[in-house]
């Protein structure tokens, strides 16, 4: 999937002359993963979808890839809100109870 | 070259921000804003100054195109009061905690409702817990040093702290007197061009005002509460340095006057320590030993200095032009609490709300009563002076 790298070198501030200033700090670091809170996550039925991209505009997260053969969710930013599977053009995304899959 | 004009707080304040050389001013023109941002708009237009001047749609927005400016390194002031500063709250903090040294001047006045356009301090007081110095002002000619003053404490690697500096509604804003200017050249050897790290740079690529969740959050603001207790020291020395330069100073975070022997003091924020220090004389003339601590910095709040006068008086009064519902007027609140374990005699004037005059008499009373508490009479701590019925 054509995602943000984690920035593998970023190292936290380990003691006060590390703390960063304010509220600034380098660049490359992508903050937390956000997929703590979500208890149901899309499925995309890949066969069944005709690429007319509504899911893509509507994604809140900005979570959903296009780059590949088919459309793949970034589940370390997906929130599970089903936005997606509501606005999907051929119903074809469903929303599965995390942990459990279809 | 210095030179003297005559002019009210609002333009000498002008004068401080012109002579400060900001890269930026932002500001929201239509009311509550003041004279200040229209004289500053008539140096620009005279070609007198040379900063970027972006008018914008609310103080919200002045506030946080204000950030935006100092996110690129630039210098940069704006000014409000009253329901302004209220509305520009929100911004304050983001400022604050993202450490952007921005100056920013508000003229004192009431807030609604009922409608009030008139001065006293419950607009700035709100604020009190939004993270930015705050440095209150007697006089015109110390509204303009003090904005020159401002930018020194608030760029100090230390502090990198914004700074407030209050000034009275119409008791300073719109009344004239006499103020000296300095030189340009003089204020450029007091206050060199700003230069920061902590700022947008393609070189250096940062994100700014990015979230901090749990893990970090406390020692941000640690760090925060360690820059206000190194600003108590720059606000003495930059004052002192200041008076060096002009022969002008203010004491830094407090100025006592004629307190050295004085059995009861006041303590007074802002314009009416002008009118304390009248009475101070007189009362002086006819034998009575008063004196004024006049309180020019409230955030931070000079702690050690009340904690070394814990036992040097015997009764001691707060003159508030704001009250904390529920609770004592603000500024008595903190001192009360930084002189605890005091012997002397507290109380607290509420006056001034709303544009009422706080006039001499009505000081006097004040120290009358701290002489009757002083000699062991019963008062209510908290007391609403001059009420149209008792
Ligand atoms: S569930 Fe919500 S966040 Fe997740 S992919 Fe669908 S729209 Fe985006
Ligand atoms: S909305 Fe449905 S059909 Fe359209 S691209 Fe997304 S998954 Fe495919």
């Amino acid at each position: 999937m054509n995602k943000p790298k984690w920035n593998k070198d970023y190292k936290a501030p380990s003691s006060w002359d590390e703390m960063f200033f304010g509220a600034s700090n380098g660049v490359g670091i992508l903050p937390s993963p956000n997929s703590g809170f979500r208890t149901l996550h899309p499925e995309i039925d890949s066969k069944a979808c005709i690429k007319c991209m509504m899911c893509w505009v509507f994604c809140p997260e900005g979570c959903i890839d296009k780059s590949g053969d088919h459309l793949e969710v970034d589940m370390d930013y997906c929130k599970g809100c089903g936005i997606c599977a509501a606005e999907c053009t051929k119903k074809c995304i469903k929303m599965v109870k995390d942990g459990e899959t279809e | 070259m210095s030179k003297k004009a005559f002019l009210s707080a609002n333009e000498a304040a002008a004068y401080g921000v012109k002579l400060s050389r900001p890269h930026v001013v932002s500001a929201y023109p239509i009311t509550p804003q003041t004279t200040l941002v229209e004289k500053l708009a008539e140096f620009l237009a005279n070609g007198e100054a040379d900063f970027k001047y972006m008018m914008v749609e609310s103080e919200h927005s002045a506030m946080a195109s204000a950030l935006g400016a100092s996110m690129m390194g630039a210098r940069t002031f704006t000014a409000t009061s009253s329901q302004g500063l209220l509305y520009m709250c929100e911004m304050l903090s983001y400022v604050s905690g993202a450490r952007f040294p921005i100056v920013m001047v508000n003229a004192n006045r009431s807030i609604a409702t009922p409608w009030n356009i008139f001065g006293d301090q419950r607009d700035s007081m709100a604020m009190r817990d939004s993270g930015w110095i705050m440095l209150f002002v007697e006089s015109g000619q110390e509204a303009l040093d003090t904005v020159i003053q401002a930018y020194r404490i608030a760029e100090d690697p230390e502090v990198m702290t914004p700074v407030m500096v209050n000034i009275d509604g119409f008791t300073l804003t719109h009344t004239y007197d006499m103020v000296e200017i300095p030189g340009q050249e003089e204020v450029d050897s007091f206050l060199p061009p700003y230069k920061t790290t902590n700022k947008m740079d393609m070189k250096n690529p940062k994100t700014l005002c990015m979230s901090v969740g749990p893990d970090f959050h406390t020692e941000g603001r640690f760090l925060q509460q360690k820059a206000f207790e190194a600003a108590k020291s720059k606000i003495v020395s930059v004052n002192e340095e200041y008076a060096k330069l002009t022969g002008r100073s203010y004491g830094g975070m407090i100025e006592e006057y004629r307190c050295d022997d004085a059995e009861v003091v006041l303590v007074a924020v802002g314009s009416v320590a002008g009118t304390v220090r009248v009475v101070v004389d007189e009362m002086r003339e006819a034998g009575k030993e008063v004196g004024l601590i006049k309180l020019r910095s409230f955030r931070p709040f000079p702690k050690e200095y009340f904690e070394s006068v814990r036992d040097k008086f015997k009764a001691v009064g707060t003159i508030d032009r704001s009250i904390s519902f529920g609770f004592d007027g603000t500024v008595f609140s903190e001192v009360k609490s930084a002189m605890y374990g005091s012997k002397a005699k507290m109380a607290n004037y509420i006056v001034g709300l709303g544009g009422r005059d706080i006039p001499k008499q009505q000081i006097e009373l004040m120290y009358n009563k701290l002489f009757g508490i002083a000699s062991g009479k019963n008062e209510a701590e908290v007391q609403f002076l001059g009420m149209r019925w008792e």
